[in-house]
């Protein structure tokens, strides 16, 4: 178990990169500290795997340095790293039989052969594959294949971090729930570093203790499912977790009130005059709907049943807003006013967040 | 799988052989560079002869028997004016090129409709037919020889191109079926139905829909096609005299009453090699998989 | 994929019936038919029974034709499987370079086979030849129409030099059907070059190495052309291969009752070995589920 260290860290696939348009990973400093379980989350293509596969040695980084307990690694092969990576799709060595699957990478180091039996045979409990232990790899289903990649991830009690690419993705659903709880369990008992690279919110935020969510090459926020869901630091993060995601509008700020298509909103503490672009950013789960009275006039456009709530389209000037109705609240009859609570109203200049007069940063 | 479509190469990493290849190529120090010498050793085994043959067909055969010369001295295209003034030559090399074009298209117009049906259909017998294409690839030649001269010269094919052709569907035409049945299995049947539900009648299915989808199969089917007709002698050699004679078979005239006329030899050799490589170039890009025929 | 039941689809592959049955069963049955008659020219037959089989089984030509043809077979096998592999495992991923080693492997591929003959004619005489000068001026005695050893030598180099690249070429396009991420894993579980080879490498190249074995085994036990433009079958019998034989004995000697049952029976050991082939080949298949 480590600390991992990535400083100044940028990677480029192409050889000569002229513009910040060719990293495909831009510069980042940050610390994944020893022990906790981090969940990378962005929409595909943001560089999650480039910034993985960094991690793990697979690439080199075109810049920077990765540092494990400040031990510099960057140019250090992927073996040495002494990691452990489940890929999005099934790796498995077919002649071998599940046994000899989860026995390798023990193998490989040399361990103590009563050793690794007795680690295979807790690795086999966990994922529940004790009964299949000595048939061959070829021939199981994508589940029981990508169940014996995790297995061979987790079969090393020492190593520095738990890598995991989208490892879900081939699995059935209420197959992905158990699995993740297992994963969650490890976590808790042996208190690996774990990251876990997911382009679903709802994995991401179940499974970890802090969501690092990338966009377009960047980090945009660091911060706990909580964090992200109240304070979203960026627009992105606002509209990217949350279903629906954040509404963003349009909005002059003046101090403790902004101003949204001529109609006024408060906005529960002093953000001054931000310079640039401004907006703001409120959750479905904030937005009330009234018929009359004071607040933004909208027009409901339509009503959603998901189950549990009800979500409600409206139109205001032309941008779209959601809200949320709370589980057996009814929609006011022809409501035609939104409004917002306080609390759960974001601003935002030039996409950042802007943090109130007094917020500790 | 969904990270290659926005950000080429986040999930698949080409970047492993471009960006990190230099520092790759430091750490392990040896065996980058042992590959490189296994593979110009190889490419030097192949090219040695080749190069012999070619550096012979551009040298006077005074030269050829007098000296010892790794490169020619008195530089001469003689021999290749020879072979391509010489109509008795040249319908060498036309004959060949007809009956290949011919078994070519024969292979491919028959072994399209059954590869089909081996692929999607079971039927009465179709194991042991399908197994019984294949013994016929396997038949050697050496054993149909006499039977196909007798044959041929009864129904009067003789000596024509078409017999060649024809004769050469016995090795071909299995071998496509194979080919295609594998390319033909990768395509989903959903492909098929859908068509039939959008009111497409078979024939046109097959060309408008289903051959776009296992073009790169034909053309493997068609390589291999005239690859083994381009390169077979014995049987063609049998069925011709005179008009319809391949190249290969014309080369023995360069044995004569004064020995070996080996610069026109090397010569003719060198010229046969010439649409086969015409062949290679065209399908480079596709040489890799088209060897995997469709079944990995 | 589970196929319809369609019986109709015979007539899909009836050309193809039609066609091959042209070409291989009127003249097979000729050759059944020779087999079993005995003829003194003028076009008179006689039947024979199975005596040209009897003499053929007994005839010590044909047993000796057979050795050398099997002891060619396993030799070339044995260099070109290894060698063909090994060469794709050294080859270039991708790239300008790939592409060129394609084409120049390949090149082999499609010459003449009479030509590869012509070719390995010259490049191994003594006087003209590359090779021939070479192992002269070095001092190697070294004759392919005299010498028992140099003959040899020569067939199967030139076998080798002629149908490596296929082997590579398919182990080639096997290994390149190998996900990266396999290879990434092999790094993290720190498998060795050698387990990386036989655990991924191997396995994912097993299909098609099965078809290389086939295709070659074939082939090889079906040379004519090659050797026979080289050394003619000497010096003596010495590279009388199978097919070598059997067209002396057809078309030299006009022996066709003997040549014919020689011809059965040939076919039937290809046809038996193959078939072991193809079954082994399509278990394969079925394993993989494909």
């Amino acid at each position: 178990m480590a600390k991992i260290t990535l400083d100044n860290l940028a990677h480029s696939y192409s050889d000569r990169p002229t513009s910040e348009d060719d990293y495909a990973l831009k510069e980042l400093n940050h610390d994944w500290a020893d022990g906790e379980a981090y969940a990378l989350l962005g929409a595909s293509g943001c560089g999650k795997s480039t910034l993985l596969n960094i991690i793990s040695g697979l690439l080199q980084p075109s810049q920077g340095r990765i540092l494990f307990d400040g031990h510099d690694v960057t140019h250090a092969p992927t073996a040495e790293r002494n990691i452990a990576q489940v890929f999005q799709f099934p790796v498995v060595y077919d002649t071998m039989t599940v046994r000899q699957n989860l026995a390798f990478p023990l193998r490989n180091r040399g361990a103590d052969p009563a050793y690794v039996a007795s680690r295979v045979q807790a690795i086999a409990a966990m994922i529940g594959m004790e009964g299949t232990l000595d048939r061959k790899a070829r021939g199981l289903t994508a589940d029981a294949k990508q169940k014996i990649s995790l297995g061979r991830g987790m079969v090393r009690e020492d190593v520095n971090a738990l890598l995991f690419d989208e490892p879900l993705t081939v699995i059935d659903p209420h197959m992905k729930w158990e699995l993740r709880t297992q994963l969650k369990t490890l976590h808790r008992d042996f208190g690996h570093t774990m990251i876990y690279v997911t382009h679903d919110q709802t994995e991401a935020l179940t499974f970890a203790d802090k969501v690092v969510v990338m966009y377009d090459g960047r980090v945009v926020q660091i911060g706990t499912p909580q964090q992200l869901f109240e304070r979203p630091a960026h627009t992105f993060v606002g509209y990217f977790i949350g279903s629906p995601g954040m509404n963003v509008l349009p909005a002059d700020i003046r101090g403790d009130t902004g101003t949204v298509g001529g109609s006024a909103v408060a906005l529960g503490g002093d953000y001054g005059t931000p310079a640039g672009n401004t907006e703001l950013g409120v959750r479905p789960e904030f937005v009330r709907l009234s018929a009359g009275g004071d607040g933004l006039p909208v027009t409901v456009t339509r009503v959603e049943d998901v189950g549990r709530h009800k979500i409600v389209r409206a139109d205001a000037h032309g941008t779209r807003i959601d809200a949320i109705l709370p589980e057996g609240a009814p929609l006011p009859a022809n409501a035609d006013r939104a409004t917002f609570d306080p609390r759960g109203v974001n601003v935002y200049a030039d996409k950042w967040r802007v943090a109130p007069v007094g917020e500790a940063a | 799988m969904t990270d290659a479509t926005a950000a080429p190469g986040a999930a698949t990493i080409p970047g492993d052989l471009t960006a990190s290849r230099p520092r790759a190529a430091t750490r392990r120090r040896f065996r980058p560079n042992g590959s490189a010498v296994v593979i110009a050793l190889y490419l030097l085994f192949l090219m040695l002869p080749l190069y012999w043959l070619l550096n012979m067909s551009l040298k006077t055969n005074a030269e050829i028997l007098g000296s010892f010369t790794l490169f020619p001295r008195n530089l001469t295209f003689e021999n290749y004016a020879t072979i391509l003034t010489d109509p008795s030559w040249y319908s060498g090399y036309v004959n060949s090129l007809i009956y290949v074009t011919l078994n070519v298209a024969i292979t491919l117009t028959v072994a399209l409709p059954a590869a089909y049906a081996f692929s999607r259909y079971s039927f009465m017998g179709d194991k042991h037919l399908f197994f019984w294409l294949l013994t016929n690839r396997m038949a050697p030649p050496a054993v149909f020889a006499l039977p196909f001269f007798q044959l041929y010269s009864s129904v009067n094919l003789f000596d024509t191109h078409i017999a060649v052709a024809l004769a050469h569907c016995l090795f071909n035409v299995p071998l496509a079926v194979w080919i295609l049945e594998g390319f033909m299995r990768g395509v989903p049947k959903e492909i098929d139905e859908t068509a039939y539900i959008d009111g497409y009648s078979f024939p046109r299915f097959f060309v408008k829909i289903f051959m776009p989808l296992i073009a790169s199969g034909i053309g493997v089917a068609a390589f291999f096609a005239f690859m083994f007709s381009w390169v077979e002698l014995l049987l063609s050699r049998t069925l011709t005299a005179v008009d319809a004679k391949p190249i290969a078979a014309t080369m023995t005239r360069t044995v004569g009453a004064s020995g070996v006329d080996w610069g026109v030899l090397a010569a003719a050799g060198v010229l046969t090699i010439v649409p086969g490589a015409l062949v290679i170039w065209f399908v480079r890009n596709y040489i890799a998989k088209g060897f995997a025929l469709g079944r990995v | 994929m589970n196929k319809t039941v369609n019986q109709k689809a015979w007539f899909l592959v009836l050309p193809v019936l039609v066609l091959v049955a042209f070409s291989a069963i009127i003249p097979l049955m000729t050759v059944v038919n020779y087999s079993v008659q005995d003829s003194f020219g003028n076009n008179e037959f006689f039947w024979a029974g199975l005596e040209w089989f009897d003499e053929m089984l007994h005839s010590e030509r044909m047993w000796n034709a057979l050795g050398r043809q099997i002891a060619f077979s396993a030799i070339i096998l044995a260099i070109e499987i290894p060698l063909g592999i090994f060469v794709a495992l050294n080859m270039p991923k991708s790239g300008v370079w790939a592409s060129f080693c394609l084409v120049l492997m390949s090149l082999p591929l499609l010459i003449p086979w009479n030509v590869v003959g012509t070719i390995w004619q010259i490049f191994g005489r003594v006087d003209i030849g590359l090779l021939g000068y070479t192992l002269d001026a070095v001092g190697i005695e070294y004759n392919y129409t005299q010498d028992f050893f140099a003959a040899w030598a020569t067939v199967i180099v030139m076998d080798v030099w002629h149908w490596t690249s296929l082997v590579a070429l398919l182990a080639y396009a096997g290994l390149q059907s190998i996900p990266d991420a396999y290879y990434q894993a092999a790094k993290i579980d720190q498998a060795s070059r050698w387990a990386v080879f036989r655990y991924i490498e191997l396995p994912k190249m097993a299909g098609v190495l099965m078809i290389a074995i086939l295709l070659r085994f074939m082939d090889s036990f079906m040379i004519y052309t090659e050797p026979f433009v080289v050394t003619g079958g000497g010096p003596g019998n010495s590279t009388t291969f199978l097919s070598i034989d059997l067209v002396k004995m057809a078309l030299g000697q006009f022996d066709l009752g003997p040549a014919a049952a020689f011809s059965i029976m040939y076919y039937l050991v290809i046809l038996l070995v193959s078939w072991v082939f193809y079954t082994v080949m399509t278990n394969l298949d079925k394993r993989d589920g494909v």
